[in-house]
């Protein structure tokens, strides 16, 4: 396996060929912010928010799912760049029900992270207020889609890490959500094995445990990141504290 | 297959959701490929009108797929509904030569006179995007059928073409 | 085959004339035949493909000793009438609807022509008469549409007769894939869906793939509303699209493929699904078309009403069964497409011009349209030759506001004004035509002070529109432009997938803010956010349908911007 070196923000980085824009912005020490990205499930390139530019490419590129060039030149902080990255988050913003106040990863969001990143302090796009009711079926675990993104973690995270596929994304457009088996109540469907995948990848509050209204004190976004390393190289850092 | 994606003539309370081994026999043509899932809901669709979730499961389980993926195409594409069709369709071709031609106006006078026998039952109005037939727009398909060259006019002048083509005359709303 | 019989009456039976009632007139013809005493032998009458006026139809064109002629718009009443003019010799034609006449008044009902001079009173079908020697007809060049018209698309045997299939078997039995790949290079002809990706290279870079299993696909999900020229030629001419699929797979290696057809095309399937039928019957492309063992397989996949298919990652989802959302790219589908296999997709259009390319050769299609060209550049030989030009026909679907409707092949680099309003006969009833829409829900608009532009690639971008798959609507002086605008973000709204937020929520904040300007009701500042917001929309998006959703609001504001101006209020609320 080669080493490739190119220019993010230029200053020069070296990556292991195969490697992706996004890897190599990040170990330029440089935080892209991302959503639909996550470590661990295949990258989809949905919210367009890891744009990069590329000299000499006609278009932002997502880093998500681009692949690192020699000789690449790369800039993360244009004008158009950051201005691009905060409409991207107010669009996110008015087209659910995000109300940060009464929500449960309200302090752990990467929603809201990303939005004071980006330095969004409100939405010049009119909020939609879309009617969306939540399925609190699951003993477990709750659906608010009025939090939900549509970055799609929950499926892949359902179908690559559990093998279960309960989840995927029905209709299209501005209609698009996230449904379990046919359109049901998330209890009925039985090939759900209560794992809590999905929840552990949810970026923001759409997906919670029930019973748990703070899921500051233990987001476990990097489980998908663990468990794809167990399985694929038999390799397993999930240890946790020591025992006392 | 030349009636695909036009509603069938039956009804809601025409529909036979129940043929299950007429389902099998389908699948098994498609040789249970996973791959064939669009031309499977095609033809569950031709057979009973709609997609009916107990259809659905039974397609999941057949080619071996999870609901929710099965559930994710039947809802992506127009074409297939997953309610009964209704008794009438009057759908309203929106393609840019109709457009041009007036269509969005003659949408707006069908959804007033089709409202009342939306209630009385049987008539359903919608849109649909370019059929192709730009050459006689603006077009609208009634059931099976294409009404072509439906200009806006006067009121008693389209009154009548409409009364021509198919649809319920004015006042009475009863389905055909 | 019969032999050819002295007058023969060919029946548009595509589905503009099917519509118009092209099947009872038909039926209508062969019972007068039959009432008439006369035998099959002396009068045929058969269905054919289209015959391009489709705005007119249903059509009949006769042939007879003394040339053809052609009639529009004749009930099945008229039937006997036009079995006794075919009958007759042919007298003189008379003149097409020319530009300066009136308006129909009321459509169905045909336009009497108003310069008919040659006009014999005694003819009960003159008014009916259309004249083949009109710009119309006359400019065309039929390339990609030449036997379209002619033979019946239900009968493989008339379509062997006019030489279907003998490029392909040539090819196979002669002609090495680097020397078909050489050939398609030479021509010049570049992707005619809309992208304009040069056809040659592409099929070079299918072929070049590390060695494995390589697949075809025909993309026929022509979705552009307004545009209808691939569902002319699957329902005109079916088998000439799969012999032009068919070389396309032994140029790069193929030994399967795929038609993919969106379902609104229902007559479209059903003639595809008899040819491909017709060919398994004789054994496949194997050895008793080819004469050698070619195990090639075609298949047809319908779609399911997804405007997005169109796009080729999302095609090939849709052909695997999945949801049509498309994924990013590169990979492109050359290097990974259906089960990772590299995977050639191309337009019907594109499909169905390699055959008479093999046949005339690369260069003579590379010479069409080439006096057209600004710059006299040298035909596109090597796959890495700079200038890309526009070479070849084009076939167009002319609709919208315009006299005379239908389809046109004409070479590339003609001035649009001459499709429009010379062809086209301008706007009916004589208004001044006010733009042209073409390239559809990704294209914009050419207003009528640039009707002079050529019809090639790089002249339409220049002017922030595109030549797109060939859709051309052209707007008379009611069309108001950001309602149009609002119409095809409205589309775009419908039609995204749902998968990258700029195009999925981006175009509903679009689509809200035209709306306040068609309601007259947008302030000052709604023009920056629209223009902001379009901007985003096309830099970010993931496919080309967010990409371009934009281009009808930039193309419009860019040419008609006093139109939003005058929807501004004159004074924000807040003064």
């Amino acid at each position: 396996m080669g080493v490739i070196t190119l220019s993010v923000n230029g200053a020069a980085v070296a990556v292991p060929s195969g490697a992706t824009l996004l890897a190599a912005c990040r170990s330029a020490g440089i935080a892209l912010p991302t959503l639909c990205y996550l470590e661990g499930l295949s990258p989809v390139g949905a919210c367009r928010l890891c744009l990069v530019e590329l000299e000499g490419a006609g278009r932002p590129l997502a880093a998500c799912v681009s692949e690192a060039a020699e000789g690449m030149v790369l800039r993360t902080d244009t004008p158009q760049l950051v201005n691009f990255r905060r409409m991207g988050v107010e669009l996110f913003f008015a087209e659910g029900n995000h109300v940060c106040a009464i929500c449960v990863a309200n302090g752990c969001c990467e929603l809201q992270d990303v939005a004071v990143a980006v330095g969004m302090d409100h939405s010049r796009f009119p909020y939609r207020y879309p009617q969306r009711s939540v399925d609190a079926s699951h003993p477990l675990f709750s659906l608010d889609p009025n939090r939900c993104i549509l970055c799609t973690r929950c499926v892949r995270a359902c179908d690559e890490l559990e093998g279960a596929h309960v989840w995927d994304v029905a209709e299209r457009g501005s209609h698009c959500r996230i449904v379990a088996g046919l359109d049901q109540p998330w209890a009925e469907v039985e090939a759900c094995t209560s794992c809590g995948q999905c929840v552990d990848a949810c970026p923001t509050g759409a997906l919670f445990r029930k019973d748990d209204t703070n899921v500051t004190s233990h987001p476990q976004r990097q489980r998908a990141a663990l468990l794809q390393e167990a399985r694929q190289r038999h390799s397993w850092r999930n240890q946790g504290p020591p025992p006392p | 297959m030349a009636s695909i994606g036009t509603p069938t003539q039956r009804g809601c309370s025409g529909a036979v959701a129940g043929d299950r081994e007429a389902i099998t026999r389908l699948i098994q043509l498609q040789g249970d490929d996973p791959a064939a899932l669009i031309e499977v809901l095609h033809q569950l669709q031709q057979i009973e009108g709609y997609l009916a979730a107990r259809s659905l499961h039974q397609v999941a389980r057949q080619l071996r797929l999870p609901l929710s993926r099965v559930y994710g195409v039947a809802s992506f594409y127009h074409l297939f509904r997953r309610t009964p069709p209704p008794v009438h369709c009057c759908a309203v071709c929106l393609g840019t030569a109709c457009f041009v031609n007036g269509a969005l106006e003659l949408l707006a006078v069908l959804e007033l006179r089709l409202a009342q026998q939306a209630r009385a039952g049987g008539w359903v109005l919608e849109r649909m995007g370019c059929l192709g037939a730009c050459g006689s727009g603006p077009v609208l398909r009634l059931d099976q059928g294409l009404a072509i060259r439906v200009r806006l006019a006067p009121a008693p002048k389209l009154d009548a073409q409409l009364e021509a083509i198919g649809l319920p005359p004015l006042g009475r709303a009863t389905a055909r | 085959m019969s032999k050819p019989a002295p007058a023969r009456l060919r029946c548009c039976d595509a589905s503009a004339c099917r519509n118009a009632g092209g099947l009872a007139l038909r039926q209508a013809l062969l019972a007068a035949r039959a009432a008439a005493g006369l035998q099959p032998t002396s009068l045929a009458i058969g269905a054919v493909g289209c015959l391009r006026l489709c705005g007119r139809g249903p059509l009949v064109a006769a042939d007879g000793p003394g040339g053809s002629r052609l009639w529009g718009g004749l009930s099945p009443e008229q039937a006997a009438l036009l079995v006794a003019a075919a009958w007759v010799d042919a007298d003189p034609p008379l003149a097409l609807a020319s530009p300066q006449a009136s308006p129909p008044a009321s459509p169905p009902t045909p336009v009497p022509p108003a310069s008919a001079p040659l006009a014999s009173s005694s003819d009960p079908l003159a008014s009916y008469r259309l004249d083949l020697s009109h710009p119309f007809f006359s400019l065309q060049q039929p390339v990609v549409l030449e036997h379209c018209g002619l033979i019946d698309p239900d009968c493989l045997d008339q379509a062997l007769a006019h030489g279907a299939y003998s490029q392909l078997r040539r090819c196979v039995r002669q002609l090495t894939p680097e020397a078909v790949r050489q050939e398609v290079r030479r021509s010049g002809l570049r992707g005619r869906g809309g992208a304009g990706y040069p056809t040659g290279l592409k099929w070079d870079t299918v072929a070049l793939q590390p060695p494995g299993p390589r697949l075809v696909v025909a993309n026929g999900d022509e979705g552009d509303p307004g545009a209808f020229m691939d569902r002319t030629v699957l329902e005109s001419d079916p088998h000439r699209l799969l012999e032009g699929l068919a070389i396309a797979a032994w140029a790069v290696g193929a030994e399967r493929g795929y038609v993919y057809v969106r379902a609104e095309y229902p007559l479209a399937i059903a003639r595809l699904r008899r040819a491909l039928d017709q060919i398994s019957q004789r054994g496949g492309f194997g050895v008793a078309f080819t004469g050698t063992p070619w195990p090639l397989r075609l298949e047809l996949r319908v779609g399911a009403g997804a405007y997005v298919c169109g796009e080729e990652t999302a095609l090939l989802q849709s052909i695997e069964g999945g949801r049509g959302t498309p994924r990013p790219r590169p990979p492109y589908p050359a290097q990974r497409g259906l089960g990772g296999a590299p995977t050639l997709i191309n337009n019907v259009e594109t499909l169905a011009a390699i055959p008479p390319i093999l046949r005339q050769g690369g260069d003579w299609y590379a010479a069409i349209g080439a006096g057209n060209q600004a710059s006299a550049d040298k035909p596109a030989s090597g796959a890495t030759t700079a200038t890309l030009g526009s070479r070849g026909t084009k076939v167009f679907s002319l609709s919208g506001a315009v006299v005379h409707t239908g389809v046109v092949e004409v070479p590339l680099g003609m001035p649009l004004r001459t499709v429009v309003e010379t062809m086209g006969g301008g706007v009916v009833g004589g208004a001044p035509v006010k733009a042209v829409q073409t390239g559809g829900p990704s294209g914009g608009c050419i207003p009528a002070a640039l009707l002079d532009t050529a019809l090639d690639y790089e002249a339409m971008a220049s002017l922030g529109s595109m030549l797109g798959s060939g859709g051309m609507v052209v707007l008379g002086p009611h069309t108001a432009m950001p309602e149009l605008a609002r119409y095809f973000m409205g589309f775009c709204v419908e039609e995204s997938c749902g998968k990258c937020l700029p195009c999925r929520a981006g175009t509903v904040q679009l689509a809200a803010l035209l709306d306040r300007f068609v309601a007259g009701q947008a302030e000052a500042a709604d023009l920056d956010r629209l223009e902001a917001l379009c901007a985003m929309v096309k830099a970010t998006s993931l496919c080309g349908l967010g990409q371009s959703a934009p281009n009808p609001v930039l193309a419009t504001l860019r040419h008609f911007r006093p139109e939003y101006l005058a929807a501004c209020r004159e004074e924000p609320r807040w003064a």
